[in-house]
C-alpha cells in the first residue's frame, strides 16, 4: 500500500467558525473544528474518520470536496496534470473538480429533491458537467442504477425519492455520486440511518463499485465496527486533531492514544458472553473554542502531567509500520 | 411460581389508514419478571415501539388494540379508562423515550417537570418531600442534585437522558420501558449511561424492557431478548441463547450481519430484501421471502410461537435451518 501514489495531501488543513461576532464586530473567539489535520489519502484506498460528534470529521470531508473553505492550509488533489490546491480552485477550474470528487451525504431522505425523479437525481451531475449527449447521459443513468442494484432500472427511472424504501434511496445517492465517474467520494456516514439487514448489502456495494471504478473513499463514521469493515486505515479526530491514525487492525487491536482505548472499549461487542475492558476517561466533550496551546485530550486524559501541560498538542509521529500516534505518553 | 410484573397475551395492534390497517402488532405474547431484563429487538418498523406504547396505552388516535391482554401486576390494563389508567402509569409501569430532549419540557426547570409527575401520581406527598426524592433520584442517576433547578437546554444530550430516567423513576415503578434510550449519544456517553442503567436495574431489582435496534447494546442490558420482525416476535430466549445458538434463521442472519471491533474480522452475511410493506404483509410466514431455508409450507402457513427447547421460543417451520 505504502508504494502507491498519493491522490489527496492535506496539509496543515484548519477550519476556524466565528462565535458571538456582531455585525460590525470582529470575532475574537473561534471554533477550532479542524486544526492542522496532515493526512496523506493514497490512490484506491478507503480511509475510516471516526470520532465522536463535533470532533470535526464531517467539517473535514466539506474542506476536502470543496463545500467549505479552508481557513488555513492546502489540500493538494492529484490531477492528469499534476497536483493541485483545491482551495485555489475558481470557476470552470472549480466545476471540472467537482467530476473528480463527490460526496455521499448521510440522509437519504434529506440529501435529494423530492420534486426530481430518480432519473433526474442521478442525470443532475451529468447535465450540470455537460457530459455526454442526452442519449448518453439516459444510458448512464440506467448503467448506474443497475450496478448499484435497483433492477431492473427502467421500473425506477420514473419514480420519485418519497416511493423508496430508505436502502434504496442511499443507493440512489450513490449512483448520483459515482454518475461523473470520480477519482475520490467523501462518504458521511452513508450508512447511518439505514437497518441492519440493509446496512451490509449497502457496504458490500460501496466496496464492490469502489473496487470496480477504481474509487478513493473517506469513509466518515461514528461507528467504529462499521468503520472496520470500510476502511484499509483508520484515523481517530478528537477536537479536530487526528489523534491515531493506521493500518484499520492495527490500531484496533493495539491502540495507542489513550482517547482511542478509551473510544474503543466503550464500544458494545454484540456478545453476551464478552467482557469490556473499562472505560478510562474524565469529563466530557467539550467545545475547541479558542484552545489553549497543549494536547486537546489533556483535560480528560488519564495519562496528563505537567509537561502535557506545559507543551503544545503533539505532533502525530510514526511509531512504525505507518501507525501514527499524537501524545508524548507512548 | 414466577413473579411477573408484566404479561402480555396475543397482543394485536393496528393502526389505521387511509390504505388500510397496518398490523404493527401481530399476536405477541411476553412476560417479564421481577427484576428481570428484557430487551426487544429490531429494525425500523418492526412494531417495537409500538408494544412499547401499547403497554403504557398511550396510542396516538389511528391505533386500536384489536385483541389481546396486558396484564401488569395482574391486572388487565386494556379495558381501562384513561383515569384508571393514571393510577397504572408511572407508579407501576413508565416508560424512557429515545430523544430525551423532545420527553422535556424546554419551558419548565427538570425538577418542576420530575415534580408535576410525582404531584400527579403521588398525592399527598409535601415538596419537601418530593425535593428530597429529587434529590436523591437526580444521585442515583449520576448526576449533580444542584443541577435540578436548570433548565433541559443547560444539560448536555447524556445528562437530559439521565434526567429523564430520574423522572421515570420519581414514582417507583415496577417496570420501566426503555425505547432506544442512548441511540442519539456517543459511544462514551453511551457507554457510562448502559452502565447506570444496568445499575439501576439491578438495584431497585426493577423490571425492564430495554428497546433497541442495536444487537450490541442489547446483549450488554438484557438477561432475555426478544426477536422482532414485521410485527411478529419471531424468537425468545435468554440472551447467551439468542446471541450464541440462535434459531430463527432471522435471527441468525442478524447476529451474522452485525460488525463488532473485537475478535477475528468475520465476513459479514448479507440478506437479500428488505423489510415488508406491513399494509400487504407476505402470506405464511412474514420473513418466507427473504430467508434461505423457505420451503412451500413457509408461503402458506404462518409458524406458531412454540417452545422449541426448555425456555427458547421460536416461531419458524425450519428452526435452525433444519428440514423436516
Amino acid at each position: 500500500m505504502t508504494n502507491k501514489e498519493v491522490l489527496v495531501d492535506i496539509k496543515h488543513l484548519s477550519k476556524l467558525f466565528p462565535m458571538g461576532s456582531g455585525m460590525f464586530q470582529r470575532s475574537k473567539v473561534f471554533v477550532y473544528a479542524v486544526s492542522d489535520v496532515n493526512l496523506q489519502i493514497r490512490k484506491g484506498e478507503s480511509v475510516g474518520l471516526v470520532g465522536e460528534s463535533g470532533c470535526g470529521k464531517t467539517t473535514t470531508g466539506k474542506l476536502l470536496t470543496r463545500l467549505l473553505n479552508p481557513t488555513s492550509g492546502s489540500v493538494d488533489f492529484q490531477t492528469e496534470n499534476g497536483p493541485v490546491d483545491i482551495a485555489s480552485l475558481r470557476g470552470k477550474a472549480m466545476k471540472k473538480f467537482r467530476r473528480h470528487v463527490q460526496m455521499i451525504f448521510q440522509d437519504p431522505y434529506e440529501s435529494m429533491n423530492p420534486r426530481l425523479t430518480i432519473n433526474d437525481t442521478v442525470a443532475e451531475p451529468l447535465n450540470v458537467q455537460g457530459i455526454g449527449s442526452l442519449v448518453e447521459r439516459e444510458d448512464r443513468v440506467v448503467q448506474l442504477l443497475e450496478s448499484v442494484g435497483l433492477t431492473p432500472a427502467s421500473s425506477f427511472l420514473f419514480r420519485y425519492p418519497h416511493e423508496l424504501s430508505g436502502g434504496q434511496r442511499q443507493r440512489v445517492a450513490i449512483a448520483r455520486a459515482l454518475v461523473v465517474g470520480p477519482d475520490f467520494v467523501v462518504a458521511d456516514e452513508p450508512t447511518s440511518m439505514l437497518d441492519v439487514s440493509v446496512r451490509t448489502s449497502v457496504m458490500q456495494l460501496m466496496e464492490d463499485l469502489g473496487e470496480k471504478f477504481g474509487v478513493t473513499y473517506l469513509y466518515i463514521t461514528h461507528d467504529i465496527a462499521v468503520a472496520r469493515y470500510m476502511s484499509d486505515r483508520l484515523a481517530v479526530m478528537y477536537l479536530g486533531k487526528i489523534v491515531e491514525l493506521g493500518d484499520t487492525e492495527e490500531v484496533l487491536h493495539h491502540p495507542l492514544h489513550p482517547y482511542t482505548k478509551a473510544l474503543l472499549s466503550a464500544v458494545p461487542v454484540p456478545d453476551p458472553l464478552h467482557q469490556r475492558e473499562p472505560v478510562v476517561i474524565k469529563g466530557q466533550v467539550s467545545k475547541p473554542i479558542n484552545p489553549l496551546p497543549r494536547c486537546r485530550f489533556y483535560e480528560r486524559c488519564p495519562l496528563a502531567d505537567k509537561f502535557c501541560e506545559t507543551h503544545d498538542h503533539p505532533p502525530l509521529e510514526d511509531q512504525g509500520a505507518g501507525h501514527y500516534v499524537a501524545c508524548y505518553h507512548i | 411460581m414466577a413473579d411477573y410484573v408484566l404479561e402480555v397475551k396475543n397482543l394485536t395492534m393496528h393502526y389505521r389508514t387511509r390504505k388500510g390497517p397496518v398490523y404493527a402488532v401481530d399476536d405477541v405474547s411476553l412476560s417479564v419478571q421481577r427484576g428481570e431484563s428484557v430487551g426487544l429487538v429490531g429494525e425500523s418498523g418492526c412494531g417495537k415501539t409500538s408494544i412499547a406504547l401499547s403497554l403504557m396505552k398511550l396510542l396516538p388516535d389511528n391505533a386500536e388494540i384489536k385483541n389481546g391482554e396486558v396484564f401488569i401486576n395482574g391486572t388487565d390494563i386494556v379495558p381501562l379508562s384513561e383515569k384508571e389508567l393514571r393510577e397504572v402509569r408511572w407508579r407501576q409501569i413508565s416508560m424512557v423515550f429515545q430523544a430525551a430532549m423532545n420527553s422535556l419540557n424546554p419551558v419548565y426547570t427538570v425538577e418542576d417537570q420530575i415534580k408535576e409527575a410525582m404531584h400527579y401520581h403521588l398525592p399527598g406527598m409535601s415538596d419537601e418531600e418530593m425535593g428530597q426524592k429529587i434529590d436523591g433520584l437526580f444521585r442515583m442517576a449520576g448526576l449533580d442534585p444542584a443541577m435540578k433547578s436548570q433548565y433541559p437546554h443547560q444539560y448536555s444530550g447524556g445528562m437530559r437522558q439521565r434526567a429523564v430516567i430520574a423522572m421515570a423513576l420519581s414514582c417507583d415503578p415496577d417496570i420501566i420501558i426503555a425505547d432506544e434510550p442512548t441511540t442519539a449519544l456517543d459511544v462514551i456517553v453511551q457507554d457510562g449511561l448502559l452502565k447506570k442503567i444496568h445499575e439501576l436495574q439491578q438495584r431497585l431489582n426493577m423490571a425492564m424492557i430495554y428497546i433497541s435496534h442495536d444487537i450490541a447494546v442489547i446483549a450488554e442490558v438484557s438477561d432475555k431478548v426478544g426477536v422482532m420482525y414485521a410485527g411478529k416476535m419471531v424468537e425468545f430466549s435468554t440472551t447467551v441463547n439468542i446471541f450464541h445458538h440462535p434459531l430463527h434463521p432471522y435471527t441468525m442472519a442478524l447476529m451474522s450481519a452485525f460488525p463488532s471491533i473485537v475478535g477475528e474480522k468475520t465476513e459479514l452475511v448479507i440478506l437479500p430484501g428488505e423489510p415488508p410493506d406491513l399494509l400487504a404483509p407476505p402470506s405464511g410466514c412474514r420473513f418466507h421471502p427473504r430467508c434461505p431455508y423457505a420451503t412451500s409450507i413457509c408461503k402458506e402457513k404462518a409458524p406458531e410461537f412454540r417452545e422449541y427447547a426448555d425456555g427458547h421460543f421460536v416461531a419458524c417451520w425450519h428452526p435452525g435451518g433444519e428440514q423436516s
